[in-house]
């Protein structure tokens, strides 16, 4: 893991004596809420709809037990015993008073980490494969680059006022679990066809929110020593060019949409053939500093499969769910990597208490060489566990209530805070995870059903990634009532897509059932073998439109009556 | 931009704390409880006036941040419960977590509509 050179550490610690004499000031009267917010905002401080709330950065989804340990203090100390982790691999507390947040600070930088940068118009914590470094499939650990864009944009003075937010995800395997197509930047970190050579393939121009687009190839294969270099040349082009006018229009996917990608690629590359290139890129001793941080854990050399593993799954049909729908491929022989699922039916999605943050720290240090990860689905990850040890570790896991076996299935539902606390918010989302994980909550039926991510989103937004949710959910407000839409078809990963809607809009209460009558035309039409979303990509939404408009028929019918 | 248009009487006022960033509503002597069952229920166009300009007013003061007149029906008990339903989980707390917010701090109040 990364560690804090001398310089970090000053850095941080600066960063947070100056917030707290600008809490003072702000306490005092001699700063107003207009010249304080943009302040604040630049710490992770936010006002909600019943308190303040505080937005960690966990860079690229990594954290070690001792910052577990650190976030199980604060959320006992100073706020409500729970935080939250969000589709950015962020951790989110509720309720801390304003008064004490310059405290939580300095407890957070005892443990290395801050707030910076989680909020404003600059460039957001980057965000990762939660299984980096971990999985069978991966072609380099994306994290040492994350970690290089992270210390280079972080205070970047020349980035630091963009027209609006900018997000980055970076993937280094073949399956793109970080969502790189919905990000302004997405880094896939790919092998060269003929040299074999390490390069990156650059989309620009994703994102979901209000205008929801999917991201654009703007270099096929840059070689990575051009990372830093490349990444400023479309910073400028943006920064220049990102339309300031219209804050709804001012997001990077706005400008590639308007000219075009082939226009902006043209833009991006001769400011590249402009810059100084080597000025901006990093000296390759500064990259492999940083790439050692990340070297593999000591690994023992271990069969490939564990036959401990193979009886105790034979003894116990609970631990033989959890291991499948929980435990994906390592890519050392006899380890695995384990989703710990933080979606108990009936839990917030995200959600985790202080109890469980210290559980989740001892198995980290335990099973896990020390690393844990964040998924942006909301889950934690412990991403080296021997598979001789999964058995131990479930029923570590079941003692603190984690060993929900529910991991890619339609119980595993991403949910934004929605309306129970965000002020943004225009409907609730927790309630609605909370009435569909109930309805399809028997663990035989989410086996039938198979693979089938929901993600719903309290606003136009998209906090909850509605738009490539396979049953995508956004909740609206219509004459003063929380209403909801339902999209079809979205996906987040390489063959990205847009979900498409079903129809009118519907109630709450209503929306366990529509989820339910999409499953029933899956379930009748489905081939051998075949998930739901590959099921949408083949009927099409026809079908799905027709048994999703029996409801809304039904309503109303319902209503003249 | 044009000024917003008050909602209709009766109204309240709330706000945030500036320190705690708790819930906060106007009272009748000028103060601020966390109770909205104590807060001033404005049913005239002066009383509304009033607490327009104390929004204002406290705000400038750095007492509170986000302050603003919500319309509101008034129950059977006399407490206030704002019309919108943004408003009011504002006054009540997460919906998911009864055990917190002012549903759990004032037992009283009437508990979320379900879904």
């Amino acid at each position: 893991m990364y560690r804090y050179d001398e310089f970090d550490e000053r850095f941080v610690r600066e960063r947070v004596a100056q917030f707290r004499a600008q809490v003072t000031r702000r306490l005092e009267g001699s700063l107003t809420e207009d010249e304080f917010k943009p302040l604040r905002l630049k710490n992770g401080v936010y006002l909600q709809l019943h308190a303040y709330m505080l937005r960690i950065a966990i860079p690229y989804g990594t954290l070690n037990s001792r910052q577990l340990r650190q976030l199980a203090v604060i959320a006992d100390k100073y706020d409500r015993g729970y935080g939250h982790f969000t589709t950015r691999q962020n951790i989110q507390f509720n309720w801390p008073k304003l008064r004490d947040i310059p405290d939580i600070l300095e407890l957070l930088a005892d443990v290395e980490m801050h707030c910076i940068q989680t909020s404003g118009n600059c460039i957001r914590n980057v965000t990762s494969d939660h299984f980096a470094g971990a999985a069978a499939d991966e072609i380099e650990d994306p994290r040492p680059t994350a970690e290089l864009i992270r210390q280079w944009s972080s205070l970047h003075p020349e980035f630091d006022y963009l027209p609006r937010k900018f997000k980055i995800a970076v993937t280094g395997a073949d399956h793109d679990r970080a969502a790189t197509k919905a990000h302004d930047i997405g880094l896939r970190v790919q092998r060269h066809p003929d040299t074999h050579e390490i390069g990156y393939e650059v989309m620009v121009g994703g994102g979901l929110g209000r205008t929801p687009m999917i991201g654009k190839v703007v270099r096929e294969f840059l070689p990575k020593k051009d990372l830093l270099a490349y990444l400023e040349a479309i910073m400028r082009v943006y920064n220049l060019e990102g339309r300031r006018d219209n804050k709804y229009k001012a997001r990077v996917k706005i400008l590639v949409h308007e000219i075009g990608a082939e226009e902006f690629t043209r833009r991006v590359e001769a400011e590249f053939a402009r810059l100084d290139g080597a000025s901006v890129n990093a000296d390759p001793e500064e990259v492999a500093r940083i790439a050692a941080y990340f070297a593999p854990p000591a690994f023992q050399t271990l069969p490939a499969r564990s036959t401990k593993l193979e009886a105790y799954k034979a003894m116990n049909p609970a631990f033989a769910r959890f291991v499948e729908n929980n435990v994906t491929a390592h890519r050392a022989p006899g380890y695995a990597a384990v989703t710990v699922s933080l979606k108990e039916i009936g839990a917030a999605p995200g959600d985790i208490t202080s109890d469980q943050l210290r559980a989740a720290a001892d198995l980290t240090e335990r099973f896990s060489f020390d690393e844990a990860r964040i998924s942006h689905h909301q889950n934690l990850v412990l991403p080296h566990v021997r598979q001789d040890d999964l058995f131990a570790l479930w029923q570590a896991l079941g003692a603190a209530g984690l060993a929900t076996a529910n991991v890619g299935l339609i119980t595993d539902i991403i949910a934004c805070p929605g309306l129970d606390y965000c002020a943004l918010a225009t409907a609730r989302s927790i309630p609605i995870a909370q009435a569909i994980a109930k309805r399809f909550a028997d663990e035989k039926r989410q086996a039938l059903i198979g693979a089938l991510g929901i993600k719903i989103s309290g606003c136009i937004n998209a906090c909850g990634h509605h738009h490539v949710g396979h049953i995508g959910i956004l909740g609206l407000e219509k004459n003063g009532v929380e209403n909801y839409q339902i999209t079809l078809g979205g996906d987040a990963t390489e063959k990205a897509a847009l979900g498409e809607r079903l129809g009118p809009g519907i109630d709450g209460e209503d929306v366990p059932e529509a989820i339910e009558r999409i499953v029933a035309v899956y379930l009748a039409e489905r081939r051998e073998g075949e998930v739901f979303i590959d099921a949408v990509r083949r009927l099409g939404l026809g079908p799905f439109k027709a048994a999703f408009q029996t409801l809304t028929g039904q309503e109303a019918r319902h209503a003249a009556a | 931009m044009a000024v917003p248009k008050r909602p209709p009487l009766p109204l309240i006022l709330l706000a945030n704390d500036l320190l705690d960033g708790d819930v906060v509503f106007r009272t009748a002597s000028g103060g601020w409880t966390r109770d909205p069952a104590d807060a001033l229920i404005a049913r005239d166009e002066a009383t509304a006036d009033r607490l327009e300009s104390e929004a204002a007013a406290t705000m400038r003061n750095n007492e509170v941040v986000d302050a603003y007149v919500v319309d509101v029906s008034v129950g059977a008990d006399g407490a206030p419960t704002p019309n919108h339903f943004r408003e009011r989980f504002k006054t009540l707390g997460p919906s998911n977590r009864p055990d917190l917010g002012k549903q759990a701090e004032f037992a009283r109040r009437s508990p979320h509509v379900p879904l």
